[in-house]
């Protein structure tokens, strides 16, 4: 245990768990997506239900998701405490500022980004997770299924419109924080350094937006 | 002919650490030749000449070496022209009759000594913790007895050309003093004088750095965009690294 306490100790051990448990949720969120995708197969939700059943009744599966979970209250926490404690350090702010000129607006906002998040994902687990896992309100097969439950909540506009506010911050997150996570890890290299801010920069846009055309498509009954 | 520019200054008065600042209004009459701080040097005079007390700001050489000069021009530290510091910087980089605002570097591990001239003895404290190589003395050694490859060496005094003046920290919306840290521990790592020690330095520099209250990087970048010398943000990388490395070896 002594050996891990600089995670939570120290800015660098700090920043190190962001990155590790961010880019955990960057590898989940491509397994998602894939599994989500499969809506568009247009079948009735057949395929995207007998994906799902499979992430559920899998034992491994379902012990990454309490390693998921841990992963996400981990960087939520630690996100929050390093947003509230960086801002402390300067307590005189400064009159004049000129940030655009430096940096960019998502990199300095991803605290507030991550809290869109999080509330975002409060209510995106109520909807689906909790249903799923600690009900008996849907069934793998049948006229009540998982893909019924999505089609009946994004029969609400409001909620379509939440959440794709909900990956137009995911995306900004991402685009910072993908390339973010590997310097925090100490990983640089001349050669892989362009790829990985290339590739970063179409995962984070390509991911939000597959996943906003979801609500969208089910909302406007192009999927059903 | 040199035409004279009229400059319209804002500049943070402050009495001294405990007391509230405020800015002050003047007008200077400056060349486009003058550096920036020959510019205040003018307005000085103008103050001494009213009975007035100067503005205190720090400088030392005057030629971008020292890491003494330090002002936040128009929200951003040593103005607006990459990879030069305050002194090296020139009135021509402004027009006539601009209004031009001048802060101090602001951080809580920067208290203000007095106007804009600023307490940076957190970062002596940092490298007294680490930033150095012990050996013993004697002789002075032939400098080219230990063989140190090409690129590792353009490497290392890349990174040691950080002049130490903290216009990282003055930058960073955490005050993150890293871009400095790192520059130290990469410089000094890098070389075989340095790497016997390489483990508990960067623990010993990074424990003060916390101590002293600069804040967490978050890789916005800003650092390196306002660093004078250019120091590279992989330098950062490297420091994660080798803190990494040092504390899952029990360091
Ligand atoms: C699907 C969800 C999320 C993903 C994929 C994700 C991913 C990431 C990644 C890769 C980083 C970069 C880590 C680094 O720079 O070392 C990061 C940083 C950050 N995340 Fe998240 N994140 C997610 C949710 C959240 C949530 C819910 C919060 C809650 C507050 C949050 C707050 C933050 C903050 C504040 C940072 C910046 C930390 C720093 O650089 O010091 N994130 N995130
Ligand atoms: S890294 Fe650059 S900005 Fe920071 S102290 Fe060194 S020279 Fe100044
Ligand atoms: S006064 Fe020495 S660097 Fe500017």
């Amino acid at each position: 245990m002594k050996l891990f306490s600089f995670l939570f100790t120290s800015s660098i051990g700090r920043k190190i768990l962001m990155s590790v448990t961010g880019l955990s949720l960057v590898a989940f969120l491509l397994v998602h997506c894939s599994i989500n995708a499969c809506i568009f197969f247009n079948d009735h939700g057949k395929t995207f239900n007998e994906a799902a059943a499979f992430m559920g009744n899998n034992w491994l599966i379902r012990s990454a998701e309490i390693g998921l979970f841990v992963g996400l209250l981990l960087h939520s926490f630690q996100g929050l405490y390093l947003w509230a404690s960086n801002d402390q350090k300067r307590k005189q702010k400064y009159h004049t500022t000129a940030g655009n000129s430096n940096s960019k607006w998502y990199s300095r906002s991803m605290g507030i980004l991550g809290s869109l998040l999080l509330l975002f994902l409060v209510l995106h687990l109520s909807h689906f997770w909790v249903v799923s896992r600690f009900t008996d309100e849907l069934s793998e097969t049948g006229s009540n299924t998982l893909f019924h439950k999505m089609s009946l909540i994004f029969q609400s506009p409001v909620i379509v419109i939440v959440y794709v506010i909900g990956c137009i911050s995911l995306a900004y997150h991402l685009l910072h924080g993908f390339q973010s996570g590997f310097q925090s890890l100490g990983f640089n290299h001349p050669l892989l350094n362009p790829i990985i801010k290339n590739f970063g920069i179409v995962f984070s846009l390509l991911v939000p937006l597959i996943f906003a055309s979801m609500p969208i498509v089910m909302y406007l009954g192009w999927i059903k | 002919m040199i035409k004279s520019m009229k400059i319209n200054l804002k500049v943070w008065r402050q009495r001294n650490a405990d007391s509230v600042g405020n800015f002050a209004d003047y007008t200077v009459e400056a060349s486009p030749d003058m550096s920036f701080l020959e510019m205040f040097d003018v307005l000085n005079e103008q103050l001494i000449e009213n009975g007035r007390e100067p503005v205190a700001f720090d400088h030392d050489c005057r030629e971008g070496i020292c890491g003494m000069c330090s002002m936040v021009i128009n929200g951003r530290p040593h103005g607006p022209k990459r990879g030069v510091t305050t002194c090296q910087l020139h009135m021509r980089s402004f027009n006539d009759g601009d209004t031009i605002s001048v802060e101090p570097w602001r951080a809580n591990a920067f208290p203000v000594v007095k106007d804009l001239s600023v307490n940076r003895s957190a970062f002596d404290r940092i490298i007294s913790a680490g930033g150095f190589i012990s050996t013993n003395t004697g002789n002075a050694v032939d400098a080219n007895t230990i063989l140190i490859q090409k690129e590792i060496a353009d490497e290392a005094f890349k990174a040691a050309t950080c002049i130490g003046c903290g216009a990282c920290v003055s930058a960073c919306k955490n005050a993150s003093a890293m871009l400095f840290v790192g520059a130290k521990v990469t410089q000094l790592s890098l070389l075989p004088q340095g790497k016997p020690e390489k483990e508990s330095r960067v623990v010993a520099m990074v424990n003060q750095m916390d101590a002293e209250g600069f804040g967490a990087c978050t890789n916005t970048g800003a650092c390196f965009a306002e660093c004078p010398k250019q120091i590279p943000l992989s330098v950062i990388s490297t420091l994660n690294r080798e803190y990494l490395s040092a504390k899952l070896s029990g360091k």
